[in-house]
């Protein structure tokens, strides 16, 4: 390995790179939760428009297959990393302080930014937990088929209409989101800062930004599936 | 006359760097409002002493908040409640007669503690040397508008200079990270013409110290800066990330 090649990588592992890339894989991931709340929300459309959007989406073909690889990076990236930075952590403090508090404002700790390895986790665990059930679920073989202009494509709609009817899943999916509304709370405007794009000004509008990602997000997945629970009564 | 205080201290004992420690309670009587916290601290250890005890060991110099060596953390609060304040500057004022106030050394792992109160902060003065410095003579100080530094930046630069090196950011982030002291360093040269010239080199040397020190990341809490007694804003560790990135791609 060239020595410049190797300081670029010193330097990505170094704690500004670990801040940089986290930052960076973490906007990604903005972009597609985002992304993937605007597909569920097709959904509420009713009729074929779900699968619609899911066909549209598998057409893309080899594009999708390196947009999927690309994102896997970046979440295994986003979380690797987020690990070692909890771990340096508890290393660096050693010791335990008997009482301590936040000095308040302009201090931005708060229950989300504190917490964000454990959101961080859960969403890990969730992640692996519904692409076993959802992307790698039952399919045409088991007999989820639809039709679309003629064409047979696998059912996505009724998998999810399927699992969304069981408690488990209607209350177990928002309380993860929920979660995820705390992480891009401070996640948000914690990458835009990572990678230098704020200024005390920008922060002003960049920080609450952050708060109304979470809420937007997390409202736009939550209303799928407690909608598809409660309509199962009506 | 001003009024008289009672109160009560629950302040953290440790003989030296591998004894255990603990929180031992004391009641000082006749605490006034006027007095600085480490004034508490002195009568305090005039009682102690009085007693045949060993007063308790906490840094300080100048006593009016520009040197940097005082500091431990007031209530859960590194430095005290007040903003912008160092604990040498912090008045009996914010406190009410009966308060009780818990007293803790800052604690990280690269401040190793050195007996009660007094840690060791050794780690930025090797931050420093990796290269918080400028290695030519830049002479006395040159005419006015001789060298031109534009408002904006020689604002900004004074006020990362204004850190005096306390360690509150570290011993307030949830991190332990050393991230706002370094990267105001790095910031103040970077943004002046004589500090420029080592930019790179120096914002390259400075970070691989501060974790080598063992430092936490900084996670973007801003805690940092809400005890930093001369309120110095993360801006400069945002700038720290862009001098970084800057020396490592150009
Ligand atoms: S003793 Fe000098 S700053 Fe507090």
């Amino acid at each position: 390995m060239s020595s410049r090649t190797k300081h670029f990588f010193q330097a990505l592992a170094s704690p500004v790179g670990r801040k940089v890339l986290t930052g960076l894989t973490g906007l990604g991931l903005v972009l597609f939760v985002i992304v993937h709340m605007l597909g569920n929300l097709t959904y509420l459309q009713g009729g074929d428009a779900y699968n619609l959007y899911a066909h549209k989406l598998a057409s893309y073909g080899v594009l999708l297959y390196i947009l999927e690889v690309g994102l896997a990076a970046f979440f295994a990236l986003h979380a690797c990393i987020g690990i070692s930075i909890y771990l340096r952590k508890r290393r660096a403090r050693g010791g335990h302080y008997a009482r301590y508090k936040t000095a308040g404002k302009p201090s931005l700790q708060t229950f989300a930014s504190r917490t964000m390895i454990v959101s961080g986790i859960v969403l890990l665990v969730f992640l692996v937990l519904h692409l076993i059930h959802f992307k790698f679920g039952p399919g045409m073989a088991e007999g989820y088929v639809a039709t679309i202009e003629g064409e047979q494509i696998r059912d996505l709609r009724r998998l999810m209409t399927e699992q969304f009817r069981s408690p488990l899943y209607a209350f177990g999916y928002p309380a993860v989101i929920i979660l995820l509304g705390f992480h891009l709370r401070h996640g948000f405007w914690s990458a835009l800062q990572s990678l230098s794009l704020t200024s005390p000004r920008l922060s002003s509008i960049l920080y609450p930004a952050g708060a109304l990602l979470g809420i937007v997000v997390g409202a736009g997945f939550i209303i799928v599936p407690l909608w598809i629970y409660f309509s199962q009564f009506s | 006359m001003a009024e008289q205080m009672t109160i009560h201290l629950r302040i953290w004992r440790q003989a030296g760097p591998d004894a255990p420690g603990r929180l031992v309670d004391y009641t000082v009587a006749g605490a006034n409002e006027h007095m600085s916290f480490l004034e508490l601290l002195d009568v305090l250890n005039e009682q102690l002493v009085h007693r045949g005890e060993e007063p308790v060991a906490f840094d300080s110099d100048c006593r009016e908040g520009i040197c940097g060596s005082c500091g431990v953390l007031v209530g859960g609060i590194a430095h005290g409640p007040q903003r912008r304040t160092a604990v040498c500057q912090l008045h009996m004022r914010s406190f009410k007669d009966g308060d009780r106030i818990v007293v803790e050394p800052f604690r990280a792992r690269a401040f190793p503690l050195v007996k009660d109160l007094v840690v060791d902060r050794s780690a930025f003065d090797r931050i420093i040397s990796a290269g918080g410095f400028i290695s030519t003579t830049t002479g006395g100080a040159p005419d006015a508008n001789a060298l031109p530094v534009s408002k904006d930046a020689a604002d900004e630069a004074m006020d990362y200079a204004t850190c005096i090196g306390c360690g509150a950011c570290v011993a307030a982030c949830p991190n332990a990270s050393a991230s706002l002291f370094t990267a105001a360093k790095i910031s103040h040269l970077a943004l002046l013409p004589q500090g420029s010239v080592e930019a790179s080199r120096r914002v390259v040397a400075m970070v691989r110290q501060m974790s080598e020190e063992g430092f936490g990341d900084c996670s973007n809490h801003t805690e940092c800066e809400a005890v930093c007694p001369k309120g110095i804003s993360i801006a400069c560790i945002a700038r720290m990330r862009r001098e970084y990135v800057k020396a490592v791609l150009c």
